[in-house]
């Protein structure tokens, strides 16, 4: 007999077979720790800085409960930043949904073997160079001296880029000192964020569902409509997560390219840096966080969650 | 009065792969037809042909007298009841139901009311407000079986619909499925890799192989006179007999099918009654299986299979014993 069936009772595994609730509690109390303290504890040390206030004279922050500083949201200036940043993260999740889904649908229903594995690389190659080169490298792209300019130019459809930018309020002296180019770039910085969990939703719909819809009649357009859609909405609406969440917290875009009117992100930024007004920074963080409650919410009653 | 369907040397090739390979056939109306092989032979692929999932390569396929080549699976009165059912999991069954008369524009109250009927033919009224994922698969397969009758199809497809369930709900589905089919009077096809069903349910059978037809009959027929090699192991089992020996033993100079429940065992002392042929061979195997015992026995090198009723004999391994059939019961084949 070997040494080690001498003690039919001994070794680890063996005792975590005995225990398995305690096999549970190993695996997951490390990452309990790493969520419950760095990551809630943060959150809620955030919370808490929210509820101070600044003392407007000495400039030094008051440890002493109040709503002084939500209130501060509602002032004109702020409201317009929130509302400035909701509907930025609205539109730009928008037109995510809308670029994501055919290409999506194509590399779903259509693309194989190689031509799929060239989807991938497409999507996901944008998601392996820096954030920041990315968004500089758009800001050159946008300029008036840029690529942009340059081909409508010589496509001598210059008026319209003229016209375009003439647009109050989302115009500007250039695309990317405009809301437009703003936008440009975050949909292209996050659109592979709507890609993804769209193709995956679009994947998991059997063939033949699609099938069984035309042998009841259905026309192709009316199959998308009723089956094809409502089956992959789970997937839009979990990449408008990303997509929304991303936007409503970004404060790195807004400062490269557009008119430098501040994002809910760039206002925390200088909140906290210059201004020194964590409490108010802090309140502005809950914003987007409440926004995205809210959104979950109604998300979850339509169902777009039924198919996780 | 034309086929409810009909095929004219029909070919479907998936580039080098001849699926479908020159089926001609004519399903009758109010006909109970199943196609009989086993997988890839082509029967699912001709299946699809009718549904129109797929198009023939060359041949013309006919619906109740209306060309079908470039007709959309959407513009034909055919309907499907899909091997995994394919009921949509967003819709409630009550909707799954409905959603060809919901396609085709009823009103939401003859629809509802209509989809009920449907539900109350399968035995599933009640179960309107809940989810495919809610129901057991004996009752997803009535619920895609009420979808696709809801839409009074001239034809109704039915793909393998009762593969995936266990034995006893098979053989009562089996009954219902007849009985629905006797009372609707509506041309079923249906394709099924278990000749015991096809055999059980159908008024005629096509048994394929390699994407062709290699037989079709009515049951009995296939069964008790299957033409070629295939067909007699395919459907049931079967003693193949070679020439030399089919015709030393009574029958003629070809490959010869020999049922094994069409053979008794004789006892050795008993003369072989006129009219009977027979064998001596040393018992193989014995296979008890309930309703009956399947013997092997070993004849000067062949091996011939045996079905003797349940209880009749005690036969032991090793034993010798004489093997009897007469005459008619060896059936001669065209292809060895």
């Amino acid at each position: 007999m070997s040494a080690a069936t001498t003690d039919p009772r001994g070794g680890l595994s063996d005792f975590f077979y005995r225990h398995s609730g305690l096999l549970t509690l190993a695996l997951l109390l490390p990452p309990l720790l790493w969520i419950g303290i760095v990551y809630l504890g943060s959150l809620f040390a955030l919370l808490l800085q929210s509820f101070y206030s600044l003392d407007e004279f000495s400039g030094l922050v008051v440890h002493e409960f109040t709503l002084t500083t939500y209130g501060h949201l509602f002032t004109a200036s702020n409201l317009t930043i929130i509302l400035r940043t909701a509907v930025m993260a609205a539109v730009v999740t928008m037109a995510s949904a809308i670029l994501a889904f055919p290409i999506a649908y194509y590399a779903a229903r259509y693309a194989k073997g190689g031509w799929k594995a060239l989807f991938y690389l497409a999507v996901m190659m944008p998601l392996w160079s820096s954030y920041l080169v990315k968004v500089y490298a758009w800001k050159l792209i946008l300029a008036k001296e840029g690529i942009i300019t340059w081909m409508a130019e010589k496509l001598h459809i210059g008026w319209l880029l003229d016209a375009l930018l003439a647009v109050p309020v989302i115009g500007g002296s250039s695309l990317s000192f405009s809301y437009i180019g703003t936008f440009i770039v975050f949909v292209y910085i996050w659109l592979p964020y709507m890609i993804l969990p769209t193709q995956a939703a679009l994947e998991r719909v059997p063939k033949n569902f699609i099938e069984a819809s035309a042998d009841l009649g259905a026309s192709p357009r009316q199959t998308f409509r009723t089956v094809i859609l409502p089956l992959a909405l789970p997937g839009v609406i979990a990449g408008s997560i990303f997509t929304f969440s991303l936007t409503l917290g970004d404060y790195i875009i807004p400062q490269i390219v557009g008119n430098s009117r501040p994002f809910i992100g760039t206002a925390v930024y200088a909140l906290q840096g210059t201004a020194g007004d964590i409490p108010l920074a802090a309140a502005f963080t809950v914003v987007p966080v409440v926004i995205m409650g809210f959104y979950l919410t109604i998300a979850r009653r339509m169902g777009a969650f039924d198919a996780l | 009065m034309p086929a409810a369907v009909s095929f004219q040397h029909v070919s479907r090739h998936f580039g080098q792969v001849k699926a479908v390979d020159d089926v001609s056939l004519d399903i009758a109306r109010g006909e109970f037809f199943a196609m009989l092989g086993p997988s890839g032979s082509g029967k699912t692929t001709c299946l699809r042909l009718i549904a129109g999932f797929e198009q023939p390569t060359s041949g013309h396929i006919e619906i109740f007298g209306e060309t079908a080549e470039g007709l959309p699976p959407y513009k034909r009165n055919v309907n499907t009841v899909f091997q995994d059912y394919a009921l949509f999991p967003h819709m409630t069954v009550g909707e799954n139901v409905a959603y060809g008369l919901m396609i085709k524009g009823v009103s939401r109250p003859e629809r509802e009311a209509k989809a009920l009927d449907a539900l109350a033919m399968v035995k599933l009224r009640g179960f309107e407000q809940r989810r495919p994922s809610q129901l057991s698969g004996g009752q997803r397969q009535r619920v895609a079986l009420a979808r696709a009758l809801v839409n009074q199809p001239k034809v109704l497809l039915l793909d393998e619909p009762l593969g995936a369930l266990d034995l006893k709900l098979r053989e009562q589905m089996q009954e219902e499925l007849k009985a629905l089919q006797k009372q609707l009077g509506i041309t079923f096809v249906f394709v099924t890799h278990d000749q015991g069903e096809a055999l059980s349910m159908a008024n005629r059978v096509a048994i394929f192989n390699d994407g062709r037809i290699v037989q079709a009959g009515s049951p009995a027929d296939v069964y008790e006179r299957p033409r070629s090699r295939f067909v007699a192991d395919f459907v049931g089992s079967s003693n193949v007999l070679p020439p030399d020996f089919a015709a030393a033993h009574g029958g003629t100079r070809a490959w010869t099918s020999l049922r094994p429940e069409k053979i008794r065992i004789v006892s050795p002392d008993e003369a072989l009654p006129s009219g009977q042929f027979g064998i001596m061979g040393r018992v193989a195997s014995v296979n008890y299986q309930g309703a009956m015992t399947r013997v092997a026995v070993d004849a000067n090198g062949t091996r011939i299979a045996a079905a003797l009723p349940a209880g009749l004999t005690a036969i032991q391994e090793g034993e010798t014993v004489t093997l009897a059939w007469s005459a008619d019961n060896l059936v001669a084949m065209d292809a060895a």
